[in-house]
Order: structure tokens, then C-alpha cells, then sequence
């Protein structure tokens, strides 16, 4: 089982099973309080379980960070048409090893989430999106599920209660943007995984064309918690509006990587400091992107910050999908947003002509820029071809390849100028290039 | 054409997956599935999958050249897939997969004459928090040093 | 019907009714928004980024495409920050297009060369290299060239929804993104264009039309398509005095932007080798050429000669000609020649139905009407095949009204794919199985009902009984194949009826009669070619011919006419629901006359007062003396399509073994099609029907 050492500022709601022998047996899990959320939330109103999640302040782990409660209930319950409970398990934006964690260690808490979802919107059927890479993971809840049903926690009416659930895994198949929802949508229904026009949105017209819940894999996992022991403890773990914990993964130029369960709001220095161990080698922070790599950079100077939705938009970035990436002084920001670039440019669905377009020309011109056949003119105009796109694109996927890019050119423009000086990159010696 | 007991045992199963008049859905993780077993998505391979869900070759095509994980010509029997994604990169990434060219004398998706292995620098694959992190099939390796890098490829050929 | 909302559009105020997409609601008050990726009618996308509009309220731009009005809205369409953000969508779109417009075929007709002048995009920033892909050939009408492709998936819509084919696909993704055919390098599809119609740019590029002009070098002629009897409006493109393509260019007229194959490009056919220049008379056994003076005056003696002494004619009309020559000709057979020998093809089952229809409630239908009805039923036709512009509309009906589509047929057809229900029925059982609809068709609350052929005489009538029955509208097609077929009957040329459908209550000739005669001392043939399929003439007439081609029936005859095309001449035609609309000249064809001039000159050659015999004055004669063609003169001058008016009852017995459908596929149109490589080079040619496919 792969999980990290655990630090002791940790806060194990989500994780409280990792570690555990068998963590991902139904044993384990009902040995350790499992399927109590559910049975809790059969015994309550659906009007009643979203409230519970309202009260949580518990918001979607997947990017946006959209308020789960709220999202639950825009679904019309009376629809005629079947509901469905869609898990995004795409895992894909740079910087994000969380979902993985929380599949491979403990399956039958995001089974259980799904099926409180379920509940509380009187869907009967579930499906599991993994990204392909993760083939391993799909065995997993596979194994998971067929345990599910075989010990009547999924099926037809389940543990007597007269619910029936269903829980279907699909996989991916190479695409980042299918973890954008209604792209996931299309790829779930066998198609190319560009998105849809919205609205409609998945609550009202999801998967199948039917009212659908849709949500990240951590964010089902932290609602089985959240009904057995109350939204409001969950809330309280948090700050005001930012409930309860995320798992943070924490990479790059740091002593102790890893993925940590902390409390939203939890101070980012500190959090690259003590849980971290630091900024390896006794290097110098240089910046830190906080969530993964579409969030804006932020400089060493700008990361004393509360990590949580608000805090991270007012100083103009995000908290996205927990994916803290630290760089040390040695880092090429050039370098990096090269490759971030690289990145959207394989990653666009190329279906509108900012992103398509803009993605590829902002690749071609990181890489001459790197590569030493830049000129002055440049730097203004990486940052141009950005904003260009930026809120302009059909999907978000746009906004998260201009945005990063933008906050590279402006907050690093000095390491831009001193690459037209020291071609081809100023950093290429340096010697944390090297391999571990 | 039929395949092992097993891939059948999936295909049904997806075929129960979906609603009524939703078997299109199957497509991806056919294709997929498939082509773990066959080495890549073949013209039969097509063929059956049309002939199952009922859906065109085009929309086939649209698909499998969609999805980054999906070929139509074989990959080498070891397929060896180097992250340089960020995380991966400031953890020396991008020097691993010019270890693996260099020792491979392989370009980027190229297989090797005998076919056993194939190379390729890959997007974020979810293992940030140990990189840097390579994948040979669905096999992850993690915190990967150049030794062990090599290790692994010494491996590879034994296993021949 | 539905409410009407009130926004503000650039400080005016303006109102449409709630849906409608903010694009749609401000052309009427004379402001465009500009789109590359939105066409009307079709699926919305949302790609092109281009109709990015300000919209109070709203922190981003909107895309006009997919935004519905709403009360209240207030929407800026050209601010600073409207047109920075089109001007930079313009940039984008251009780093990677190959920028050859002055090699363009679309050059001077290019939306994103109009854009880029209207924002001033003129400059890009763009200094990396541009991807490149080689230009293929998907067809012998069809090229793709991707780097001029801006990818805004109207081809792929068109096809798939639009056409119901869908040959066309996206694969790859991000910027290796393309557009590709249904057969890996190549297409297998109707092949009608429809994709190089709705490109915006040069990316799909005709075959035949490529590189042969700049497109302000042409006269863009609006006429209408001489193939079937849909009537479809075309714009010719015409240079140095011939045809170099054939669009619907103003998408206006019964077809709006649609034109199938034969429309778009067997307009060839004219321009084939084998076209007749010259008059032929037989000479030894064999067709030599000789002048028109020499044809006309030898035709115009032994007519003469025939009539003095009392011989026999017959006449063999055309389902090509004009209204105008189609009258003239029935009245130089009945007054000059003193005959009631007169017949051409007929192709479905129009007399029954118009008598049927007398007094009762039922009506016929427009091609407006089968885009508008609830419930569309389709009798023994393959109507993708034989009338694929209704076919169009009716896919259009479908996708914008939800409509029920009941297709009853031999064999399986296009429409099954868009039928609420599809029934199998041996020819002739059509009506009768008709019978177990009758639920749902009343529940639907209107109905257009589309036979052919296989629909005729008695069954016609109890079609129509069983409409009546249904207590809902009911409009009816009788499906007939040619451009004229439908002029061809109501202008007099059968033995039993003369123009306006009035029973001629004198015996005459049919077709078959004529061809099986042996006491025809004359037979005239008039853009027909009845012994295609037939060894030889019983008798021995005198035959003449006028035609395009050395048909079967020209290489039998005396004396042969080489006569104009449709392309060729000024008149009207009458398409299948009965609208009626003019041709216009488009080009003359050396060493031809059009059968309206020759039937003029040989009256004039036999000194017979026939009244005047041009294409205005016997349309002016038609409108006053032939019941139901008093149409609107101003419609059919303006490009449009004005409705007949026939109404019966016609008191006479129709001969229906002589009808039957030329069964064209949507690749052939009776004997012209053979004449045109565009149609024969294609791998799809000739097509077969009830198939359900079109290959
Ligand atoms: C380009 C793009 C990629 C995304 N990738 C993921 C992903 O891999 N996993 C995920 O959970 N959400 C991803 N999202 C966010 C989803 O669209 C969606 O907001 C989320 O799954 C909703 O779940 P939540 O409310 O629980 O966060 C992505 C969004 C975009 C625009
Ligand atoms: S080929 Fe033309 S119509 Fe088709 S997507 Fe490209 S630009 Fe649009
Ligand atoms: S027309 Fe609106 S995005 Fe293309």
C-alpha cells in the first residue's frame, strides 16, 4: 500500500484508515465504523442529509471548490429520470497523488459516500471514472465493490433498508481533460472527451443526459465522516466557510513529500516548514505553486498564507486540488512554465480556438525561449498570448494554462530577462538537476 | 474473434454497465481492455467492438486517436514511461528520460527492434509526492534514482 | 406564439421571443455578430470563441451562439474589449493557417479573410513554424486541405445531422486536431458537397471548381437545378460562357442552403463531349450533320406533307422543359398538327390525387409544409434517394420540431434512422399498412403524407379517405421524379387532359400506344428518350428527335435537334409539390436551340399562328388561360416559389399502368446523368435504392 510516513500535525478524518493492516477489506472498514454514515443517512430526509453536508462547509476537492451541499441540491429529485452518482477519479492535474491515496487505502469510505450521495438525491446507480494509468486502482475498487455486494452493502436492498445501489468503475484512457465533469460526462458516454455547453449542467443534465451528482473522489470520501459524527464537527476542523481537512500533496524541493490530511486553513509556510521538513538541501523557497499546476505561483515572500478557498483567491491564486509544488532557489521558472505549458499543449481537447491555439503557440515559444533563441519581445508576448485566452476559452482548461503563465511572467520577469543574457538557461548547472 | 476467458468475462461485464441503449459507453474501456491483451487496438479489435456496441468505425476513430494511452501499432511488450511533469522535473524528471533515450537509443515512443521495449516521456501520473516517478506497463516505480533506473532496465532484458 | 422578452442591444432596445439565441435575435435589428463556428439549424459548439459579446452582469464574455435572451438583458456586441477579444481569436486562428489566399480557392469569399479585414488582424506575432499537413483528396469532389481548417466542425455537423450521413469526424486532439473522412483516407458518402458549402475557409475544396477561377470573375446566375423534381434553387457561377460550379449562394428559395450532388455538380453534363451541335439527318442509313435551316425546312414539309393528307402523329413530350414549352408544344400537336397523340413519362400518380382531393379537406403540401408538420409519412419511395431535398427537410423537421417520421417502404431507407417507426411492405401494400398509424398520426394533430409510384388510382383515393378519416390536417406530395414532371401534367401533355388539367374528352395516343403503333406516320420526341430500355419503334415512323445527346431513341431517328439545356433557357418549372419558379439563362451552348425556339421556327417554317412563343408571353398566356397557374408574377421574378393552385375534380379514368418512376438514385437523373463525369467518376455511382445506404 503506498502512503507516506504520517506526521504528527495531521488531522486523520479521511485518512484515519491508512495504515491500517487490510484497509481496503469491508472487514476493516465495518470493524472501524463503516457503512454507520450511511445507515445514519437512511435514516434521514434527503432535504436533511444535504443539509448535513451544507453544514459541513464541505466544497469539492476536485478544483473549483464549489460547496458540496449546495451542488447536491440543485439536482431535481423529482425527475422522472433515473439520478446518477458520477466520482471523479481522473486524477490528472500536475502536482496531485491524492485521490490515488484515498482509493488505494480505504474504497469502501468513497463507496459509502456514493451511496449517501445517492441517498440524498435518490440515485440508484454510481459509476467510478479512474484515469487509465491507474489500472491498478480499478482492481482495487473492483475487488472492493464485488466485497460490497457480496456482504449486501451494495445490491438490491441493502442491509434490509429497502435502498438499492449499484456502483459501476470506468476507466480513462490518457486525457487530463477528461477530469474536466461534463468532458468525463462524454468520455463516460464512449466519446471523445471534449466538453459540453453548459448550461445545462451535470445536475440537471449529466451523465446519460440525466440528473447526475458529480464529484471528486476525495470529496465522497469525506462525506461518510461528515454523517456519522456531523457536519458540523467536519466544519469545525476547518475556518469559517472552508470546512473540515484536505489531503495536501506535497512535491518537489521538499525534505518530506508526501500526501498529509491538515486542516483547511493550515498555514502554507508551515506546511513546507514542519510537515514538510523544509526546503531540502537547506536551500532558499523560491515560489510555490499551492494547487496543482493551473493555480497562479506564488513567490516565497507571498506564502505565509491560511491554506483555504479564500484566503488563496484573495491573493489572486487557488487552492485547486491540493497539489503543493515547492521550488527551491535553484529553480528554472522559465523551465517550469515550459513544461507546464507543455502540458496544456498535449492536454487541449482542441476544441476551441483559444486554448488549441494558444496552448501550442505559448509551447513553441516557452521551448525557443528556453532554449536560448529568445528575444526581449518575448516576455511581453508570452504574457500577451495568455491573457488572450484567459476567460475566453470554452472550458476552464484555457484558464489553466494562461494563468500560471501569466504569474510566471510577471512574478518572475527578472528570470526571463536573465535567460536572454546567460542562454541557453541560466540554471541548467545547477546541480539539484542532477538525480537524487 | 474471440479473446481469453478473462477479457470476455470484462466486455460482459461492461456490457451490463449501462443503461438500456447506452452500450456506446463501453468504448474507451473496450478499447483499452483490448488492448492490454492484443499489444495494440487492431483492425479485428475494431471490428469486434463495432460489431458489439454497435457503433461506427468512425466514431472508433474519433476516439482511440483521442485518448493518449490508446495505439494502433504496438508498443514493446515492456513499455517504459518517464514522467517529466513538473513535480517529476524539479526532481530530476527530465534527466531520467535522457537516461532512458541515451540507454535505449530510443526516441520518444519508438519500440525497440525486438520489440520488447518502448519509451516514453509522460505526463503527470499521479505520483508527484514520489517522484520522480516511472511507470513499465500499469507498474508504478517511484522515487526513481538513476541506478535503480537502470536496474530496472537490466531487468527488462533479462525478462526477454 | 412563445413570449417576447425585451433586452438591450447596444443602447437600443429590441425584443424576441424567449429562447432564441442572442446571435439570431439581433440580425433582425441589423447587427451581426460575427461566428465562424454557429450555423443556423445545426448543433451549437461554442469553438470559434468569435461571437464573444459583453453582457451586464456577467464577470466573462458570453458567446452570443449559446446565450438565450432573457428580460432585461443589457448586451454591448462591439466594445474595445469585444473587438480586442475577436481580434485576438483572429490571431490565434492565423498562427497556424498557411496564409495562401492569393492561391486560395476562397479567397474573396473566406469568413475569416472578411473577419480579419473587419478586425484589423492583419499583423500577427506569430514566429514559431506552423504546422503542416499535405492537402488529400477525399473523393473526386471533395479535398480537404488542414492547415487552412480554423476547425469549426460545420462540415462535420452538416453531414451528420444536416445530411443524416455522417461521413465525417474529428480525430486527434489539441492542436493535431482534423477532420476525417469515413474510410480512413477517403469518403464513402451522398458526396454532395454539403461539408465544401458550409466551410467557412478553404479547407474543403470542390473537385471540379478548384483553381479554375477567382470567384468575383464569375456571374453568379440564379436559376433552378435541372436534375430532380425537389426544384431546387442554384446560383451558377459562370465564366467565359460556361458553368464552373453551382451553389445555392444566398441560401435563398425552397432549399435554403441545401444542394445534393447532381445539384452541386452534375451540372457538367451540358459541357460533355458528346453534347449534339449540330443538326443530324439520316443518310444512307447513317446520321450525318446537316445545317438548321436544312432540318427544319425538311422536318416542316414532311409535317406538312403528313398533315395535308391526313397521317397520323404522335408526340413525346419531355419532364424537362419548361411550362412554357411544354404548353407550347401541346398546343403545336393539338392546333398545328391537329393531334391528340400526345404523352411524356409519367412519373407518379398527381391526376388521382387532385381528383380525390376534390371538396374534401385534405390539401396539398409545400416544402415548407414537410419542414413544418408534426408527422411526416413516407409511401414506397427511397426518398434520400429520389427526392433528397424533401428528405433534407424532413431530417431538419426532425431536428428542430421533434417530428414523427413514418417511413413504408419495400426496403430499408435513410429516414429509418430518424423514424418513429418504420414498417416493410411489398410495392403496393403502402396504404393499407398506412391503416395501423392511424392512433398516432391523429395524436400527432397534422400530417404530411409523401407517396410514390407504387401509390397509384384506386390507392390514392382510399389514401385520401383514410386522411380524411384522421380528423387532423392532412397535406399530401404525389412524389414525381423530374425537374418538370409536375408542369408536364398540368400543361397538357397527355391525350386526356389539356392545360389546367381539363379533361380533353378526345382519344389520343399514350406513350407505349405510340411506341407499339405501326400506323404512326410521325413520331416527335421532344427531350425524351423512351426506347432506352427498348429494342426499336414498331412502325416506321418519320422520327424526330430534340435532345442534348445521341440517346438510344436519337440514334433511331430521322432527323435530330441538338437543343438547349436547362442551363440554357428562360421559362418556369413546376417541382413536385407544385410550386412554381423560373429558370434563368445561364449560358448558351454552341450549335444548340431551345425546343421553344424550334418549336417557333418550324410553326413559322408552316406558316401555323401558334401566338407569340416567347418564354414571357406564354407565361403571361399560361397565368391567364390555365387554371391554377395565375401566380404571383413578382414571387417567380424575385427567385421565388410561388404555389399552384389546381383543384379538381378531373373527370377522367387515369391510365395508371403507364405510371412509374424512373427510379433515379440521388447519383442519377435519367438519361442526362450518364453525360456527367462528376456523377460517373464517383465511387458511389449509380447507387441502388431501398439499399439503406447510399453506396
Ligand atoms: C481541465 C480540468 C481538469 C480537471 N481535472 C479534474 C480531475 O482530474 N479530478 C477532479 O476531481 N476534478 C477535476 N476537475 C474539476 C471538475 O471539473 C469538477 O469541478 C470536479 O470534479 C467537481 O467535483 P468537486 O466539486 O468534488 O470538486 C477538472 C477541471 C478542469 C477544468
Ligand atoms: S473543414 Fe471547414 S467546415 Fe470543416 S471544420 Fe474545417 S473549417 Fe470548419
Ligand atoms: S459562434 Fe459562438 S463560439 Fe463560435
Amino acid at each position: 500500500m503506498l502512503y507516506n510516513k504520517p506526521d504528527p500535525q495531521e488531522v486523520k478524518v479521511l485518512t484515519r484508515r491508512f495504515g491500517l493492516e487490510n484497509s481496503a477489506s469491508i472487514d476493516t472498514y465495518l470493524a472501524t465504523d463503516g457503512y454507520q454514515g450511511f445507515l445514519k443517512a437512511r435514516e434521514m430526509t434527503p432535504d436533511d442529509i444535504i443539509t448535513e453536508v451544507k453544514t459541513s462547509n464541505l466544497r469539492g476537492r476536485g478544483g473549483a471548490g464549489f460547496p458540496t451541499g449546495m451542488k447536491w441540491g440543485f439536482v431535481p429529485r423529482t425527475s422522472p429520470k433515473p439520478k446518477y452518482i458520477v466520482v471523479n477519479g481522473d486524477e490528472s492535474e500536475p502536482g496531485t497523488c491524492k485521490d490515488r491515496l484515498l482509493i488505494e487505502n480505504d474504497p469502501h469510505q468513497l463507496l459509502e459516500g456514493m451511496m449517501i450521495a445517492g441517498l440524498a438525491v435518490d440515485a440508484h446507480a454510481g459509476y467510478v471514472y479512474i484515469r487509465g494509468e491507474y489500472r491498478y486502482l480499478i482492481d482495487i475498487l473492483d475487488k472492493a465493490i464485488a466485497e460490497a455486494y457480496s456482504r449486501g452493502w451494495l445490491g438490491k436492498n441493502i442491509q434490509g433498508t429497502g435502498f438499492d445501489f449499484d456502483v459501476y468503475t470506468q476507466t480513462g484512457a490518457g486525457a487530463y481533460e477528461c477530469g474536466e465533469e461534463s468532458a468525463l460526462l462524454e468520455s463516460l458516454e464512449g466519446k471523445r472527451g471534449v466538453p459540453r455547453i453548459r448550461p445545462p449542467f451535470p445536475a440537471v443534465s449529466g451523465a446519460f443526459q440525466c440528473p447526475t451528482v458529480l464529484n471528486n473522489v476525495e470529496t465522497y470520501s469525506a462525506v461518510p465522516s461528515i454523517l456519522r459524527d456531523g457536519g458540523a464537527a467536519f466544519a469545525s476542523l476547518g475556518t469559517p466557510r472552508n470546512g473540515g481537512t484536505r489531503l495536501f500533496c506535497l512535491s518537489g524541493h521538499i525534505n518530506r513529500p508526501g500526501v498529509y490530511e491538515l486542516p483547511m486553513g493550515f498555514n502554507l509556510l508551515r506546511m513546507i516548514e514542519e510537515v514538510g521538513g523544509g526546503v531540502w538541501r537547506g536551500k532558499k523557497l523560491k515560489a510555490v505553486i499551492p494547487g496543482g499546476s493551473s493555480c497562479p505561483v506564488l513567490t516565497a515572500d507571498e506564502c505565509d498564507l491560511a491554506m483555504d478557498y479564500d484566503t488563496l483567491a484573495k491573493a489572486k491564486t487557488m487552492l485547486g486540488s491540493g497539489g503543493v509544488v515547492v521550488m527551491d532557489e535553484d529553480t528554472c521558472m522559465v523551465k517550469a512554465a515550459m513544461r507546464i505549458m507543455r502540458f496544456y499543449a498535449h492536454e487541449s481537447c482542441g476544441w476551441c480556438i483559444p486554448c488549441r491555439e494558444g496552448t501550442a503557440w505559448l509551447r513553441k515559444l516557452l521551448i525557443r525561449f528556453h532554449d536560448g533563441g529568445g528575444a526581449r519581445s518575448d516576455i511581453d508576448l508570452i504574457g500577451d498570448v495568455a491573457r488572450n485566452m484567459l476567460g475566453r476559452t470554452f472550458c476552464p482548461l484555457g484558464d489553466a494554462a494562461a494563468m500560471p503563465t501569466i504569474s510566471f511572467v510577471e512574478k518572475f520577469r527578472g528570470e526571463f530577462e536573465a535567460h536572454l543574457a546567460g542562454r541557453p538557461c541560466p540554471h541548467e548547472h545547477a546541480d539539484h538537476l542532477a538525480l537524487v | 474473434m474471440t479473446f481469453s476467458p478473462e477479457l470476455e468475462a470484462k466486455f460482459d461485464k461492461l456490457m451490463k454497465s449501462y443503461p438500456p441503449g447506452r452500450l456506446r459507453s463501453a468504448l474507451v474501456p473496450m478499447l483499452l481492455f483490448g488492448q492490454d491483451e492484443l499489444g495494440s487496438i487492431t483492425p479485428e479489435l475494431i471490428d469486434e467492438i463495432v460489431n458489439r456496441i454497435g457503433v461506427t468505425r468512425l466514431q472508433v476513430q474519433e476516439v482511440l486517436s483521442y485518448y493518449s494511452m490508446l495505439h494502433t501499432k504496438p508498443l514493446g511488450r515492456h513499455h517504459v514511461q518517464v514522467c517529466t511533469n513538473i513535480s517529476c522535473l524539479l526532481r530530476g524528471g527530465d534527466k531520467l528520460w535522457d537516461h532512458v533515450c541515451e540507454r535505449t537509443g530510443l526516441k520518444n515512443k519508438e519500440v525497440s527492434a525486438d520489440g520488447q521495449v518502448s519509451i516514453e516521456e509522460v505526463e503527470c501520473i499521479g505520483a508527484c509526492s514520489w517522484a520522480p516517478a516511472v511507470q513499465v506497463n500499469y507498474d508504478f516505480h517511484h522515487n526513481v534514482t538513476r541506478e535503480e533506473l537502470d536496474r530496472l532496465l537490466d531487468g527488462l532484458e533479462k525478462k526477454q | 406564439m412563445s413570449d417576447l422578452v425585451h433586452l438591450t442591444i447596444d443602447g437600443k432596445p429590441i425584443e424576441a421571443p424567449a429562447g432564441t439565441l442572442l446571435i439570431d435575435a439581433v440580425r433582425k435589428y441589423g447587427i451581426e455578430i460575427p461566428a465562424f463556428c454557429y450555423y443556423e439549424g445545426l448543433a451549437l459548439q461554442a469553438a470559434c470563441r468569435m461571437c464573444l459579446v459583453e453582457v451586464e452582469k456577467m464577470p466573462k464574455l458570453q458567446t452570443a451562439c449559446t446565450l438565450p435572451v432573457a428580460e432585461g438583458m443589457v448586451v454591448r456586441t462591439e466594445t474595445p474589449v469585444v473587438a480586442d477579444a475577436r481580434k485576438a481569436m483572429l490571431e490565434l486562428v492565423l498562427t497556424n493557417h498557411p496564409l495562401d489566399c492569393p492561391v486560395c480557392d476562397k479567397g474573396g469569399e473566406c469568413e475569416l479573410q472578411d473577419m480579419t479585414f473587419r478586425y484589423g488582424a492583419g499583423e500577427g506575432r506569430f514566429n514559431e513554424t506552423k504546422q503542416h499537413i499535405d492537402e488529400k483528396q477525399w473523393s473526386p469532389v471533395v479535398f480537404f486541405d488542414r492547415p487552412r481548417c480554423i476547425l469549426c466542425y460545420r462540415c462535420v455537423r452538416i453531414c451528420n445531422e444536416g445530411m443524416g450521413v455522417a461521413a465525417l469526424g474529428i480525430a486527434n486532439r489539441a492542436v493535431t486536431s482534423e477532420i476525417i473522412p469515413n474510410e480512413a483516407d477517403h469518403l464513402n458518402c451522398d458526396e454532395c458537397g454539403m461539408c465544401i458549402d458550409v466551410c467557412p475557409v478553404g479547407a474543403l475544396t470542390s473537385g471540379p471548381y478548384r483553381y479554375k477561377t477567382r470567384p468575383w470573375e464569375m456571374d453568379h446566375i440564379a436559376t433552378i437545378c435541372a436534375h430532380c423534381a425537389d426544384g431546387c434553387k442554384t446560383t451558377l457561377g459562370v465564366r467565359n460562357n460556361s458553368i464552373i460550379r453551382a451553389n445555392n449562394r444566398d441560401h435563398s428559395g425552397l432549399n435554403g442552403d441545401f444542394l445534393c450532388v447532381k445539384g452541386r455538380f452534375a451540372f457538367d453534363y451540358g459541357a460533355s463531349q458528346e453534347r449534339l451541335q449540330t443538326p443530324l439527318a439520316r443518310v444512307d442509313g447513317k446520321l450525318e450533320p446537316i445545317s438548321w435551316t436544312r432540318a427544319l425546312k425538311t422536318i416542316a414539309a414532311k409535317f406538312g406533307e403528313v398533315r395535308q393528307r391526313g397521317g397520323a402523329f404522335g408526340v413525346i413530350g419531355s419532364n424537362h422543359t419548361t411550362n412554357e414549352e411544354n404548353y407550347y408544344l401541346q398546343k403545336f400537336a393539338r392546333q398545328g398538327l391537329g393531334t391528340n397523340n400526345i404523352d411524356h413519362h409519367r412519373t407518379g400518380d398527381v391526376i388521382t390525387l387532385i381528383d380525390a382531393l376534390a371538396g374534401k379537406g385534405g390539401q396539398l403540401a409545400t416544402v415548407e409544409d414537410i419542414y413544418n408538420a408534426p408527422a411526416v409519412v413516407v409511401l414506397g419511395c427511397d426518398l434520400s434517394h429520389q427526392h433528397p431535398m424533401l428528405a433534407y427537410q424532413l431530417r431538419a423537421n426532425v431536428r428542430h420540431h421533434q417530428a414523427q417520421i413514418y417511413p413504408i417502404t419495400p426496403g430499408p431507407v435513410r429516414e429509418d434512422n430518424q423514424a418513429t417507426r418504420s414498417l416493410r411492405v411489398d410495392k403496393g401494400g403502402e396504404v393499407e399498412a398506412l391503416g395501423s398509424l392511424a392512433a398516432e398520426l391523429k395524436q400527432a394533430g397534422g400530417v404530411v403524407i409523401l407517396y410514390g409510384d407504387p401509390v397509384k388510382g384506386d390507392a390514392v383515393r382510399k389514401l385520401v379517405d383514410f386522411g380524411e378519416s384522421l380528423g387532423v390536417p392532412v397535406k399530401y406530395v404525389a412524389l414525381v421524379d423530374y425537374s418538370n414532371s409536375r408542369g408536364a401534367i398540368e400543361m397538357g401533355l397527355t391525350p386526356e387532359l389539356l392545360p389546367g388539367m381539363t379533361p380533353s374528352n378526345t382519344g389520343g395516343m399514350r406513350i407505349g400506344q405510340m411506341l407499339a403503333s405501326t400506323d404512326l406516320d410521325v413520331l416527335w420526341v421532344v427531350g425524351a428518350n423512351p426506347l432506352k430500355n427498348r429494342a426499336a419503334l414498331a412502325g416506321k415512323p418519320f422520327l424526330v428527335v430534340q435532345d442534348l445527346f445521341r440517346t438510344e431513341t436519337a440514334e433511331q431517328a430521322d432527323i435530330v435537334l441538338p437543343a438547349g439545356s436547362a442551363y440554357e433557357k428562360n421559362g418556369t418549372v413546376t417541382n413536385v409539390c407544385g410550386q412554381v419558379q423560373m429558370l434563368k439563362k445561364g449560358i448558351g451552348a454552341m450549335g444548340t436551340k431551345t425546343d421553344l425556339d424550334i418549336f417557333a421556327l418550324l410553326a413559322k417554317e408552316m406558316k401555323l399562328d401558334l401566338g407569340p412563343a416567347t418564354p414571357d408571353a406564354l407565361l403571361a398566356e399560361i397565368r391567364t388561360t390555365v387554371k391554377g397557374y395565375d401566380v404571383v408574377l413578382a414571387v417567380l421574378a424575385t427567385g421565388g416559389a410561388a404555389m399552384t393552385g389546381v383543384n379538381g375534380p378531373v373527370a377522367i379514368d387515369v391510365p395508371v399502368d403507364a405510371i412509374h418512376s424512373a427510379n433515379d438514385t440521388m447519383y442519377t437523373s435519367g438519361s442526362i446523368s450518364r453525360y456527367s463525369k462528376a456523377l460517373t467518376s464517383l465511387m458511389e455511382y449509380p447507387g441502388e435504392l431501398y439499399s439503406g445506404k447510399s453506396k
